[in-house]
């Protein structure tokens, strides 16, 4: 099984040279960490920055420069400021390459869930759904089973749903799957030491198994 | 030119009645007009609807507004680090209509603009669809959604002429600069206020057209929500 630190790892490896991306909360954030320093890309915060630095130090916080995680950062060379439209309609206009972001479920069609559990409190979709509606590559980071066991990959999500037939591929802490345009995930390789037969047990939705699937390598 | 100086946050929001919609600049704590919430909070007023990408937290922002129980309606994307908003909701003091972020910036700019409603992808196939027009372009699904526009609005700058030209800094612009422009009167406080002339024209980002009153601030605390640093 994948840490969150592999999974970010291994997301890091779909990164590719001249891409705008826009990273979400949680082990998506986690990714810059593993981009390779040789690649030229963009880090896109929705709440008005392209070109995200890495944390600052101590004395260089500065309130007026935060993430969409409300986390403080800093600016690079060739950093651009802009409004909350501006940065949507990046987004929405297809000019943004690569959305990496987390769910809660996603169902073998490539819809995701991700913003709401019936029951608990809504805290809103903050630009997941603007996000899902829009990217032509997304990528999702996921552990593959929920705490008690239960299967995130599912034949329908369950839960209220962020977007429709949008998700293309998905790294779990099990597997990396893409999602047939026809429908189904195709299982493409394992994390080190699972089996087929696991991700198969703990896949809900229809798994499609092609041949030898590789076990996944790491640097 | 025009003068739009006021003397401070108290003449600015003088007229802000109960049960009207404003609209707030901010992302999180970033970019929020502290001085007017502060000054909003010693008049008696209520049943207000605020547009806002977010609610503040407990004790800073328009967490402030909520604890004071002047807060009918929020309209908002996430609203998630505020425990007395929850139990005002769960209580149904308190409507809350949540809409997607760009959504929500694309109906304020649509407003401020003059375009009542507009065509997303954002939203289609999910509950933020229902009840709305689809339509198709290119063989893909959209929904349409209208403007929005409010009684006042305001905003935080960084810089501000008396004209009311501003100049925002870093990340604090966020939605700032479309809500100037959606409300019938849109308050601005700036962190210093300059003469005209004194900005270059070249680097204004809300053109003074937009801005009805402007005001030096003061004691900006600009509190961070999540400090995060490298060692």
């Amino acid at each position: 099984m994948l840490t969150k630190e592999q999974i970010a790892q291994r997301i890091a490896k779909e990164v590719k040279t001249g891409q705008y991306i826009n990273l979400g909360i949680g082990i998506p954030t986690l990714v810059a960490n593993y981009i390779p320093k040789d690649l030229d890309v963009v880090l896109q915060s929705e709440n008005g920055l392209l070109g995200i630095g890495p944390f600052p130090t101590e004395e260089n916080v500065d309130p007026d420069l935060i993430n969409a995680g409300k986390q403080t950062i800093t600016m690079l060379p060739g950093s651009a400021l802009f409004n909350s439209a501006e940065s949507f309609a990046m987004i929405r206009g297809g000019h943004v390459h690569l959305t990496i972001l987390g769910a809660m479920e996603v169902s073998e069609n490539g819809d995701i869930a991700n913003w709401k559990i019936p029951g608990k409190m809504v805290k809103g979709m903050g630009g997941a759904m603007d996000l899902v509606a829009s990217a032509d590559n997304i990528i999702v980071a996921m552990q593959h089973c929920s705490k008690d066991g239960e299967s995130k990959l599912l034949p329908e999500c369950s839960l209220p749903i962020t977007g429709i037939n949008c998700v293309r591929k998905i790294v779990s802490d099990l597997a990396v799957l893409e999602v047939a345009p026809e429908g189904g995930f195709i299982l493409k390789e394992r994390a080190p030491g699972v089996s087929v037969e696991e991700i198969q047990s703990k896949t809900a939705g229809k798994l499609i198994i092609e041949g030898e699937i590789p076990e996944m390598t790491f640097d | 030119m025009i003068n739009k100086t006021v003397k401070n946050a108290q003449e600015a929001v003088a007229d802000i009645p109960s049960d009207c919609m404003l609209m707030m600049g901010g992302f999180g704590l970033s970019g929020i007009p502290e001085n007017c919430i502060q000054a909003l909070l010693e008049k008696d007023i209520k049943g207000l609807t605020i547009v806002s990408n977010n609610a503040g937290v407990d004790d800073f922002g328009i967490g402030l507004l909520l604890q004071k129980r002047m807060v009918k309606k929020m309209i908002s994307s996430y609203v998630g680090e505020n425990a007395e908003f929850e139990r005002q909701l769960l209580s149904g003091e308190l409507e809350v209509d949540l809409i997607p972020q760009g959504t929500l910036a694309e109906r304020v700019r649509a407003g401020g603009a003059g375009i009542p409603a507009f065509f997303t992808p954002a939203g289609v196939g999910t509950e933020v669809a229902e009840g709305k027009e689809i339509r198709e372009f290119d063989g893909k699904l959209y929904l349409m959604e209208s403007w929005l526009r409010a009684d006042f609005s305001i905003v935080k700058a960084w810089k501000g002429d008396t004209s009311g030209n501003l100049i925002f800094r870093g990340t604090a612009r966020n939605f700032n600069p479309i809500m100037a422009t959606a409300g019938k009167i849109c308050i601005a406080e700036v962190e210093e206020l300059v003469a005209d002339g004194e900005l270059d024209p070249n680097q204004v980002h809300t053109p003074g057209i937009f801005v009805q009153r402007i005001f030096q601030g003061k004691d900006y605390e600009k509190r961070i929500e999540k400090r995060t640093v490298t060692r």
